[in-house]
């Protein structure tokens, strides 16, 4: 076994939790059941991937299975990576019959003939997403294992989520494959990143709970304005304020949970309004501005602002349009025209 | 009763009891929190200044989080004669005992403590600079 390939699945062994080794080589099936039986799993990790390397060694294992149980573990640990959202464009056909060999074929078939020194493994998913892993090679070094890029397709969508650490100009190559595999005739990536894998596919699938538009009002009667305050002594002043504020949220955010998002960044390109008396800038240029707003959980945050008291309800629309647009990152300009007011654009 | 800030709101004029004390939550780590409680004090019948308005800063124990300074707070306090008091409401025991101070303070300002009235606090507000 060659030497560079013993020490990828010490390092991939070694980033497993040890209470997980067990469960994800199992997963992996390239260690027999009677191979694993004779690994000591309480031992210090040192110590418990040189055994699985050694187990490996027995088997001769080569990349491509290294490669799988990489793939195995990201799957797992799939919201420690930074994924970014792509969509794929038809040039207006008919949605063709997806043929999974077909498409890897010629997804492997077009990376290699760019760059013939590319590790290409594949793995299906019960949801439908099938998950690329490319490590990258030049024309002259073998690809790195340690900087692999993922992918995730699922085949019924035009959308692709890609979590990539290569270089720059190996993205364009990456999207040129997916298109030609998949049948698309255009790719374009779209402002919306996020470490949350689910809560990307949430957002561009339409999976969370949406607000729909009532046009009459609605009757609220399980909305309760503060569950646990059952305490009859205590005299809530601000009631009809609290039940607009709930019904407000209501509208905006839906009643599930909302999808998981680190980020909100607003590139200003606006002009810069104060006071003419005061004149702070007197060249009319536009005053570039970034606003990032970062939380654990973005949009539950957001959504209990009002109701914290730390912000006016209705919260602005740039704030609660994430979802429905599903991006996460704005430029704002200054609209052209008669009224001054920013818009926010592509 | 709670509210979050003054004037209450006119349509529950006729529920309301007699109010015997009014307390001004000030959270230590918001200034909109400041503005807001400096906003509805405005709106204060200045009887009530006669030892019936107490301000309670929230949020001490976290010092890192701080937005206002304490000067401020007691400037406010002196200027409207009232006495300040400061709580972390997240430890249990520290909340059980300002509990138990407004409690006091209440029970006084309702008239139910013989021989003692509102105006004490007026003149326990007092401090060494008045001569």
């Amino acid at each position: 076994m060659d030497e560079t390939v013993a020490e990828y699945i010490r390092r991939t062994v070694l980033k497993i939790p040890r209470d997980e080794i067990k469960m994800m080589l199992q997963k992996w099936g390239f260690l027999s059941e009677a191979q694993l039986q004779t690994l000591n799993f309480h031992q210090v990790k040192d110590n418990i991937s040189q055994e699985v390397v050694q187990l490996c060694e027995e088997n001769s294992a080569d990349i491509k299975q290294a490669a799988v149980l990489d793939i195995i573990y990201n799957h797992i640990y799939q919201n420690k990576r930074m994924w970014r959202v792509y969509q794929m464009k038809k040039s207006g056909e008919e949605l063709e019959y997806f043929d999974l060999t077909d498409f890897k074929k010629k997804f492997k078939g077009r990376l290699r003939s760019t760059l013939k020194n590319v590790t290409i493994t594949f793995r299906e998913y019960e949801d439908n997403a099938i998950w690329i892993r490319v490590a990258w090679g030049t024309l002259y070094r073998k690809p790195n294992q340690y900087k692999p890029s993922y992918v995730v397709y699922h085949s019924q969508t035009p959308y692709v989520f890609i979590s990539a650490s290569m270089l720059k100009s190996n993205l364009p190559l990456l999207c040129q494959a997916l298109i030609v595999a998949s049948n698309y005739h255009d790719i374009r990536e779209m402002e919306l990143r996020s470490h949350s894998l689910n809560s990307l596919k949430d957002i561009v699938f339409k999976r969370y709970s949406q607000n729909f538009q009532t046009y009459h009002p609605k009757p609220l009667q399980e909305g309760n304005v503060e569950p646990e305050n059952e305490d009859l002594r205590i005299v809530q002043e601000n009631r009809s304020e609290k039940e607009r504020i709930q019904r407000l949220n209501r509208e905006v955010f839906g009643d599930g949970p909302q999808p998981k998002l680190e980020f909100a960044q607003y590139r200003l390109e606006t002009m810069f309004k104060s006071d003419p008396k005061m004149d702070v800038l007197d060249k009319k240029e536009p005053f570039r501005c970034l606003v990032k707003f970062s939380s654990p959980h973005l949009l539950e945050s957001l959504k209990s602002l009002p109701a914290a008291g730390m912000a006016d309800a209705p919260l602005s629309p740039l704030l609660t349009c994430i979802p429905q647009q599903a991006r996460n990152y704005f430029k704002i300009r200054e609209k052209k025209g008669l009224f001054p007011e920013s818009f926010v654009s592509p | 009763h709670l509210a979050t800030s003054l004037p209450l709101p006119s349509e529950r004029d006729h529920l309301r009891p007699r109010i015997d004390l009014i307390v001004f939550m000030i959270d230590i780590k918001s200034k909109y929190s400041l503005k807001n409680v400096e906003a509805s004090l405005a709106y204060v019948d200045a009887r009530f200044f006669l030892g019936k308005v107490c301000f309670l800063v929230t949020g001490v124990g976290r010092v890192n989080y701080c937005s206002i300074e304490t000067n401020a707070i007691c400037q406010l306090g002196e200027a409207y004669r009232s006495p300040v008091l400061f709580c972390e409401l997240e430890l249990e025991g520290i909340r059980v005992a300002t509990a138990q101070r407004l409690l006091r303070m209440l029970q006084i300002c309702a008239g139910h403590i013989p021989g003692v009235s509102a105006l004490f606090f007026v003149s326990l507000m007092r401090n060494s600079d008045d001569d």
